[in-house]
């Protein structure tokens, strides 16, 4: 009665397929090292390697290059430069600033300036090095504070107000101001950038690369080559790790392998070696934060002027948007009533800043927690009573400064329950006692909530598209306009359609993103991968339920809406078939058995010109506590625990929302406490490499670690009502960040707010010690 | 050209005998994997030995019928050094008919795998470790993944995998070479495919110098001293490799040809230890891992040390030897050899001579050591009476990281009063030097408070650092005279005050 028809695989499958921990759909691959990542796909015959040769100077006006022993090198097949881009020379995604390679003038230590074809790898990166420049030196702007000096920006600042911020300034009862920095961090995907560029017939070209944006690597494609887009296929099964790197840094590598391809009617294959990836494509934007805040006796902040300026880079890139998210998210959890907010975007002789997780609001987050600590000293009150004095009302106190109401305010709650779970307040008083007694290493403890707004602020990228084909023999291909990544998405997502359609999710194949499918794809990014593509894939597989359950119903003579679909039975009144049964009979009845989904994110809105609006769909919320150790004879430290109550709405997939959860968390621990980017006085980067950029291993993942998931419902109508769990972890890792500062404000009895930007590293705990130390034996005097 | 010109190299391969002839010896083991061989699970990340992506496991004859299994960063490993050894790379784990290995099932199992990049090294290192350790501890999971970095899973659920992993089911019986390498008893397992391995590799040892030529270069890699004595005599030009750690980037990230290259690591003397009542001699080819090992019974103080000198497939493969004769004034043995009146041993054809290790540092990356001659040796002396040793290094990150500072203290204390002091230090002068005047700060001078802070301030005078990308020359000094004040804290006031002040974050962790 359960058996499959003749000649048809088992479809049946127990339980839901939505909401349960199932294994990452290449998790075997993976394990065997079977998964195909770009430079795995076997090589077409008479494939040629690319490498780029790099600006040496940081700015300076090229006079002239010599290639003479570039092209004389042994096995080099072709040498370009920008003159012999055939199309438009620009990688820019909003703005044309961006050369693929650079004429005229270098604007960065490391900038593409020549790419190199040879017949082996080895050849062609040495035969790079050796082109000589000669240049002019122009004056180069590295810091921040010189770009500010200097009004150098790529886009012009913006401000975004609400009250009378200086005038309530002037009244508050204390007023305090301060300077504090955050770092770059560099995305470290282990998988570097590559671009393997095929050469179709009549003109046409495939491009296998590692994107997180196969649509915009297309377009950029036909750009630089003149050709129409239909002409440039893009395809990606799955990339070694992204975080944001991918999401337009993949267009430049993308166009040079093309551009090569095209020239010699050869597969070309660009991949960077590590140093010229990290030298030479954009990270994480460092900011400057400058606030002067007015509170009250309790540390209630009554206003706040608080001033964000990033390091950009040359470039424009995505600084507008990256910088946009700062400003949304520089009130984190918190109400802040007069309040003015300036934003500067600092163009600068380094290599352009882009996506990383977070895109800006964990910098916009990072400056409201340093202003929250500082009151907190001030006042001497525990940072967490401050904390929540100050934590966005549900009913009332609930408008942002851009002026959009937060319908789902569960941070006071979610506060609440972790500082109980996590016994804040019995290890608060026993960290101080501890600390008491201990003179030389110190234990610190900090508890801060997330608050996350998730849609694109580009609101037109908030849209999805997905293919789902239904096979004779039941089984189910799915494609959609995301990215793999490792974050999961396709696992979700092809769970997703597994519930949909009542079958197993083995049964459900997701192929590789790719722009011939799915077209004009939004970046997978903003953490909303599933939430746009899983409603789209919904969509589709509900299009195709709807037609196979009205097939259903005249096979199993039942009503279209009594057909069931579950473990791989259809099931219609007191009769059944097997699902792949159905699919085949459906076949000969000519059905059509593939179908189409599309999704565009509802209720939002917001104007770029004065950033006011619903930028937002939702929030997700989020609070971890953390213990840290650090030694005050040598500044090394130490998470010691960490507690994470973590809002992921209806979970998807239990195990992947933890996985993204841990990960986001102990990267976000890298950007603000290990690693660190180093430029010199040339603005060369010496960091380029894990030798010298140093990235959490496995010791950094506290020996206590707990996590939890906030035990509720999006309230929107969300897939499945779960809630996007990409990049809001991330900034769980502030809660670590104040834990050090928290043990570095010990050593003066609490009394102080260190002097402490990020990364901490050793060093900077250490002085940041020493100088707590040096204010408090002043202060006795 | 000689017949021993034409020689391939030769080894296993996931269990294939492979002979190979015609590439360059300066051929990494992953560039060839990759490509020739087509073995694509190997991935690069960073072709630089530092994030473990191309982790394959090494097999080598113990000369007992057994093998010692290593994880290798095959980025660094120049195929002719894999002469006589057997390659596991990750397409060999699962069983027949793709039944998944316990590593990578426990993998999948605890969602290991995000991105799944980092996942063929670090299972690599994980079957690795199933060979040596039963229910490992987290410090020993974290030594195991030191050299293996993962940017997606925040490590905890591979931390897991290793527990699950190397948990073993009951009794594992002879489940071939993939089985593990330690029984619940905590006896070794030595399976019958592993005696069939051993075999294998015994029949392809070599009794005399391995010469071999391709694309132009030569690799010479003599099997006993004098043989490798004459070599440098006839190729006084020749650049000597040990484990290729270092010298491996000069190829892949500084593109440059090496020319000849002859290869320490198979000669017998060089790799042997040899402890005698006042002295342990340990050869300039034994690994850093085996040399820790030698050292350990006389000076576990520097245990810690050892352990964060570098990863766990780094000090497989390093040679102490090779640190020595490297000269890189950030190299983490000299300073604890010279405060451990450590010499060294040079030989050129049969003239040999010995220097304090001090002595054999003349300027940046500069040596006594002359053309043709080579280390041959480090002769540490046994443990004296009376002493008290620290060594502590301070790095950005605690594991597989370069130190900013190193310092190791090597006081004999009698009585309460120091008879003698010496003290090495690291990253704080262009060479690794010994601190004259902090020693004498010391010497004679009463164990005391006291005593150590003008130690500690002669340190903070001493030296003249650099600001680099690790540490400014202010955090250097600084932390220089901490570490001598730590050394008090933990060897004199805990004595002096009967209980003793936590001096160290790790003592929090609760691990």
């Amino acid at each position: 009665m359960n058996a499959p028809g003749p000649g048809l695989p088992d479809l049946t499958a127990a339980g839901e397929a939505v909401g349960r921990p199932v294994a990452h759909d290449s998790a075997e691959l993976h394990v065997t090292g079977a998964a195909a990542y770009t430079d795995d796909i076997p090589e077409p015959r008479g494939t040629l390697h690319a490498a780029i040769g790099v600006s040496p100077a940081a700015h300076a006006r090229l006079r002239s290059l010599d290639l003479a022993a570039v092209r004389a090198a042994p096995d080099v097949v072709d040498v370009i430069v920008a003159a012999d881009v055939p199309g438009r020379n620009d990688v820019g995604p909003i703005e044309e600033d961006d050369p693929i390679l650079a004429d005229g003038v270098l604007s960065f230590a490391g900038q593409p300036v020549l790419a190199v074809a040879a017949t082996t790898v080895e050849a062609a990166r040495r035969a790079a090095r050796l082109a000589r420049f000669d240049l002019e030196p122009l004056p180069a702007i590295l810091t921040v504070e010189q770009a500010m000096e200097a009004r150098s920006f790529v886009l012009p600042p913006v401000h975004v107000a609400r009250g009378d911020a200086q005038g309530a300034l002037g009244r508050a009862p204390h007023r305090l101001a301060g300077t504090i920095r955050s770092g770059g961090q560099d995305h470290f995907y282990l998988e570097g950038q590559i671009a393997l560029a095929i050469p179709l017939e009549g003109g046409a070209i495939h491009v296998h690369c590692s994107t997180q944006h196969p649509g915009e690597v297309q377009h950029m494609v036909a750009h630089a080559l003149g050709i129409a887009a239909h002409q440039v296929v893009v395809e990606c099964r799955r990339m070694g790790g992204g975080f944001g790197g991918k999401e337009t840094q993949m267009s430049l590598i993308a166009c040079v392998a093309a551009i090569l391809a095209r020239r010699n009617g050869r597969a070309v294959k660009l991949r960077l070696d590590r140093d010229d990836d990290m030298r030479s494509t954009g990270k994480r934007h460092a900011f400057v934060y400058g606030y002067d805040v007015g509170h009250d006796d309790d540390g209630r902040i009554l206003a706040l002027d608080l001033t964000l300026a990033s390091r950009c880079g040359f470039s424009a890139d995505l600084s507008g948007p990256v910088n946009d998210r700062a400003v949304f998210h520089a009130d984190n959890a918190y109400w802040l009533p007069d309040v003015a907010i300036h934003s500067y975007r600092c163009r600068t002789n380094t290599v352009s800043d882009t996506a990383f997780r977070g895109f800006g609001g964990p910098q916009g987050m990072f400056a409201i927690e340093a202003v929250i600590d500082a009151v907190a000293r001030a006042t001497g009150r525990d940072p967490l009573d401050v904390r929540k004095a100050n934590l966005y009302g549900v009913d009332e106190r609930n408008v942002t400064p851009f002026g959009m109401t937060i319908e789902d305010n569960i941070a006071p709650a979610l506060v609440d329950r972790l500082e109980e779970t996590s016994r804040y307040r019995e290890r608060r008083a026993a960290i101080a006692a501890w600390n008491r007694e201990s003179p030389v290493v110190k234990r610190g403890l900090a508890l801060t909530p997330v608050k996350f707004g998730i849609s694109f602020t580009a609101t037109h990228y908030n849209q999805a598209g997905a293919l789902v084909h239904v096979y004779q023999d039941g089984t189910v291909l799915l494609n959609h306009g995301g990215t793999e990544m490792g974050q999961g998405l396709f696992t979700k997502v092809r769970q997703v359609v597994a519930q949909e359609l009542g079958i197993g999710v083995e049964h459900v194949r997701v192929s590789a993103s790719d722009t011939s499918k799915v077209p004009n794809a939004s970046p997978t990014a903003a953490s909303s991968g599933s939430d746009l593509n899983g409603m789209a894939a919904r969509h589709a597989a509900r299009t195709l339920r709807e037609r196979l359950a009205a097939h259903a119903a005249r096979k199993l003579d039942c009503d279209p809406e009594a057909v069931d679909f579950r473990e791989g039975r259809v099931t219609g009144g007191p009769r059944s078939m097997g699902f792949a049964e159905l699919a085949r009979s459906a076949y000969f009845a000519r059905v059509p058995l593939s179908a189409t989904g599309f999704y565009a994110t509802p209720k939002i809105h917001y104007d770029r010109r004065t950033l006011s609006g619903r930028p937002f769909y939702y929030y997700a919320y989020g609070a971890a506590c953390a213990e840290v150790a650090i030694d005050t004879l040598t500044g090394e430290h130490r998470l010691l625990a960490v507690d994470i109550l973590h809002d992921v709405g209806r979970s998807l997939n239990p195990a992947i929302d933890r996985g993204q959860i841990d990960g986001g968390f102990l990267q976000g621990w890298g950007w603000l406490a290990m690693e660190e980017l180093v430029w010199d006085a040339r603005g060369e980067l010496k960091t380029h490499a894990p030798s010298t950029y140093k990235i959490p291993t496995a010791y950094d993942w506290p020996t206590r670690a707990n996590v939890d998931f906030w035990p509720a419902d999006n309230r929107e109508e969300t897939i499945h009502r779960s809630k996007a769990v990409g990049e809001p972890p991330f900034m769980l890792a502030l809660a670590g960040f104040h834990a050090l500062r928290d043990a570095v404000a010990s050593v003066a009895d609490y009394r102080y707010a260190p002097d402490l930007d990020a990364p901490a590293t050793d060093e900077r705990i250490l002085f940041a010690v020493e100088d707590l130390r040096r204010r408090m034996s002043g202060a006795h005097r | 050209m000689s017949a021993t010109d034409r020689d391939p190299i030769r080894l296993i391969v996931n269990g294939d005998r492979v002979d190979v002839c015609g590439v360059s010896p300066q051929t990494t083991l992953l560039e060839w994997l990759r490509g020739p061989r087509q073995l694509t699970g190997t991935k690069e990340g960073c072709a630089e030995g530092d994030c473990g992506a191309c982790t394959v496991v090494v097999a080598e004859s113990r000369g007992d019928g057994t093998l010692v299994w290593k994880p290798v960063n095959a980025c660094l490993k120049l195929l002719p050094s894999l002469d006589g050894k057997a390659v596991f790379t990750i397409e060999s784990l699962a069983g027949p008919g793709g039944a998944l290995h316990p590593v990578q099932r426990a993998m999948v199992d605890c969602h290991g795998s995000q991105c799944g990049y980092c996942t063929p090294g670090m299972t690599m290192s994980l079957f690795a470790l199933t060979k040596t350790a039963r229910q490992p501890t987290r410090a020993e999971i974290d030594d195991a993944l030191s050299g293996n970095l993962c940017r997606c899973t925040g490590y905890r659920p591979i931390v897991d995998a290793a527990r699950l992993a190397c948990a073993g089911d009951a009794e594992a019986g002879d489940t071939g070479w993939r089985g593990p390498g330690v029984a619940a008893d905590g006896s070794r397992i030595v399976s019958t495919d592993e005696e069939r391995i051993a075999a294998q590799l015994a029949a392809l040892a070599r009794a005399a110098t391995f010469e071999y030529e391709g694309a132009g270069q030569r690799w010479i890699a003599p099997v006993d001293a004098d043989g490798l004595a004459a070599a440098c005599a006839a190729h006084p030009q020749a650049r000597i490799v040990a484990g290729a750690t270092d010298v491996g980037l000069w190829i892949t990230k500084q593109h440059r040809d090496l020319g000849t290259l002859i290869s320490t690591a198979g000669v017998r003397e060089l790799a042997a230890i040899r402890r005698d009542a006042d002295a342990t001699t340990i050869g300039a080819a034994a690994t850093l891992e085996d040399a820790c090992a030698a050292l350990d019974d006389d000076y576990p103080e520097l245990r810690e040390s050892w352990r964060r000198f570098a990863s766990l497939p780094i000090r497989g493969a390093g040679t102490l030897g090779g640190n020595v004769a490297n000269a890189s004034p950030i190299g983490d043995s000299m300073p604890a050899l010279i405060a451990l009146s450590a010499r060294v041993i040079l030989r050129r054809e049969s003239r040999v001579r010995s220097l304090p290790l001090e002595d054999y540092y003349l300027g940046y990356q500069k040596t006594a050591r002359e053309d043709g001659e080579f280390v041959a040796a480090v002769v540490v002396p046994r443990r004296p009476a009376n002493l008290v040793l620290r060594a502590y290094k301070v790095s950005k990150r605690r594991d597989q990281d370069i130190s900013s500072v190193y310092a190791a203290f090597a006081l004999v204390v009698e009585n309460g009063i120091v008879r003698r002091a010496r003290i090495g230090c690291g990253g704080v002068a262009p060479t690794p030097s010994r601190a004259g005047a902090a020693e004498v700060a010391l010497a004679g001078r009463p164990w005391t408070e006291a005593t150590a802070q003008a130690a500690a301030s002669a340190l903070e005078g001493a030296y003249t650092p650099i600001d680099d990308l690790r540490a400014s020359a202010a955090y250097r000094r600084r932390v220089l005279g901490n570490l001598m004040r730590r050394c008090w804290l933990e060897t004199g006031a805990s004595a002096a005050a009967g209980a003793r002040v936590p001096t160290r974050v790790d003592a929090c962790a609760g691990d």
